[in-house]
């Protein structure tokens, strides 16, 4: 054979889809050269603890690492960290690095997740106004969670949440400001939100519903000293963190001129427009098969389930990603796992009740359970997992009947 | 220090070296053992991580929590001896035990 260049595929950005990438290929033994270039000085890390143990500070830092530095070079892939994708040429195939190098590929995936979404309001650059996305940010935020200092919340998402219980463990005064009339409104349904609520206000939290912040009073030295809010009253403050949800990264491929509308759009393969590039994770709106829609998902088993199915087209497969959608989250002792979309549901039911050491709400649309939101009862997260998937149709009494046991509720192949 | 023997569905064998205090899913993960995910980080959140410890050694792991009970009750694989692999904290008791890997993990 004629020697020549080994096909090269770059991989941008070095988050938790990048990763899971990275061992996807290095599981199948991918032959093409593997760069990735990502602009955190770190390898490919876990983002949940970051509002939970690792704010906390009972884990440490290597613990986040999806895998040491070293797998993925031994396996011969290269990792060019602290180093920023500032363009991409598809004419020429390159892409443009801030270090000021320029780097050839022959298939290109772009990994880019998401930016925060600023909150513009008089007084946002005060001190002591946080956001939290990295590693960076949660180490700069847990130096201030002092017990006895007063920490203003704003916004009551999952994020937001995770962080009051990590505060409030720690003895900080805590206050949630969330705009809408319930908690974490976007992603469930009302029992959980008033759930969480009572969970938060329980422990002490001060969590204000229907509150609207309109700025930040300034104190000494151009630190924060409150949160204003429409009502015209103010929230003192020492700390504030300002958690009010993402935008996808998708600067890069736009301006490369690839489709993009709310994410990078992808199709079930996690291919772009551009048959050499693909792209996968928060950064990316895909055509869903299960939902038969678009959509866009900003989780980790949605970033791991797409760079799974990037590595089969990569390897030349047909994967196409079919996955269910699911996610969880930590507060205090409550540990929520939900799947499915719940957004169109015409009903709910209630497995159990919040007295309960476990309990879960279905939702059903047209009789098919959609999703299961469950707290403290993964057995009912896996069987709405199933049910979700098998789009099946379930007479609601028997989900509400305590005496039929959860795992009847799927007959047939799961059930042991 | 000690090593963990972790048998594929297929038979292939791998060899994990750890040292007391991690989980038998981070150092599958962190050798890239194929066949375990370990998905949510070892939140015992996504059941990626099922193992089945061989029986001579189920003494040493023991049996699981009432949560990961629930999270393994619905994995088609599900054996006598099935753990988690991210609640299985390592002692250097486990030095030399033996795991295997089901076929598929949820
Ligand atoms: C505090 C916190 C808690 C969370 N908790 C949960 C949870 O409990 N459960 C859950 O499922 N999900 C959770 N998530 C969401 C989850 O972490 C994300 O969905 C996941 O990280 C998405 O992976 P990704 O690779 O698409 O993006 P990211 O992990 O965001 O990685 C993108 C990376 O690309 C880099 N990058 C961007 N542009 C460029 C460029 N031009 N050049 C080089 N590098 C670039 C970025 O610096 C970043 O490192 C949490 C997120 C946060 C922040
Ligand atoms: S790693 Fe997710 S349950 Fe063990």
């Amino acid at each position: 054979m004629v020697s020549k260049r080994k096909e090269r595929t770059v991989i941008v950005g070095g988050g938790h889809a990048a990763g899971a990438l990275l061992t996807a290929l290095l599981q199948k033994k991918y032959q093409h050269e593997v760069v990735l270039v990502g602009n955190e000085p770190h390898p490919p890390y876990h983002r949940p603890p970051l509002s939970k143990n690792y704010l906390t500070g009972d884990v440490d830092q290597e613990s986040l690492y999806l895998k040491p530095r070293s797998v993925y070079e031994n396996a011969g892939h290269q990792l060019r960290l602290g180093v920023r994708v500032e363009q991409i040429d598809r004419d020429s195939s390159t892409i443009s690095l801030s270090d000021q190098s320029r780097l050839q590929y022959d298939r290109l995936v772009l990994a880019t997740g998401s930016h925060l979404r600023h909150l513009n309001a008089p007084g946002a650059d005060l001190n002591g106004i946080h956001y939290l996305h990295d590693i960076a940010d949660s180490e700069v935020l847990r130096e201030q969670l002092v017990a006895g200092k007063r920490l203003v919340v704003v916004g009551g998402g999952y994020i937001g949440l995770e962080v009051a219980a990590s505060a409030n463990k720690k003895g900080v005064n805590v206050t949630v400001l969330e705009a809408a009339e319930r908690l974490m409104q976007r992603v469930t349904g009302p029992e959980i939100s008033a759930f969480l609520y009572d969970k938060h206000r329980g422990a002490g939290v001060d969590v204000r519903l229907n509150t609207a912040v309109t700025g930040f009073e300034a104190g000494d030295q151009g630190h924060v000293a409150g949160v204003t809010l429409a009502d015209g009253s103010t929230v003192p403050a020492d700390i504030v963190l300002v958690s009010i949800g993402i935008i996808p990264e998708t600067a890069l491929a736009k301006d490369a001129g690839l489709p993009c509308d709310n994410g990078i759009i992808v199709d079930e393969f996690t291919r772009t427009e551009d048959p050499a590039i693909l792209a996968i994770g928060d950064c990316t709106r895909h055509r869903n098969l299960f939902f038969e829609k678009m959509q866009r998902l900003e989780s980790v088993a949605n970033a791991v389930d797409q760079a799974r199915t990037a590595a089969a087209t990569l390897m030349g497969e047909e994967k196409p990603y079919d996955s269910v959608p699911w996610f969880w989250s930590n507060q205090y002792d409550v540990r929520l796992q939900m799947v499915g979309l719940s957004q169109n549901h015409d009903q709910r039911v209630v497995r159990g009740t919040p007295e309960d050491k476990g309990f879960a709400v279905f939702y059903l649309r047209e009789g098919c359970v959609i999703a299961v939101d469950a707290v403290n009862l993964p057995l009912a997260f896996l069987v709405g997992k199933t049910l979700v998937q098998q789009r099946r149709t379930i007479n609601p009494e028997l989900i509400e009947d305590p005496d039929t046991e959860l795992k009847s509720l799927v007959n047939g192949r799961l059930q042991s | 220090m000690g090593k963990v023997t972790f048998i594929e569905h297929d038979q292939t064998e791998h060899v994990a070296e750890f040292k007391a205090g991690s989980s038998v899913m981070q150092i599958a993960v962190d050798s890239a053992i194929p066949g375990i995910d370990g998905d949510c980080g070892g939140e015992c959140a996504c059941g990626t991580c099922h193992v089945i410890v061989t029986n001579e050694w189920f003494s040493k792991t023991g049996t699981p929590g009432n949560e990961e009970e629930q999270m393994l009750s619905m994995t088609p694989e599900r054996a006598s001896t099935s753990r988690l692999g991210c609640q299985v904290v390592l002692t250097d008791e486990m030095d030399g035990m033996t795991v295997h890997l089901p076929e598929f993990q949820m």
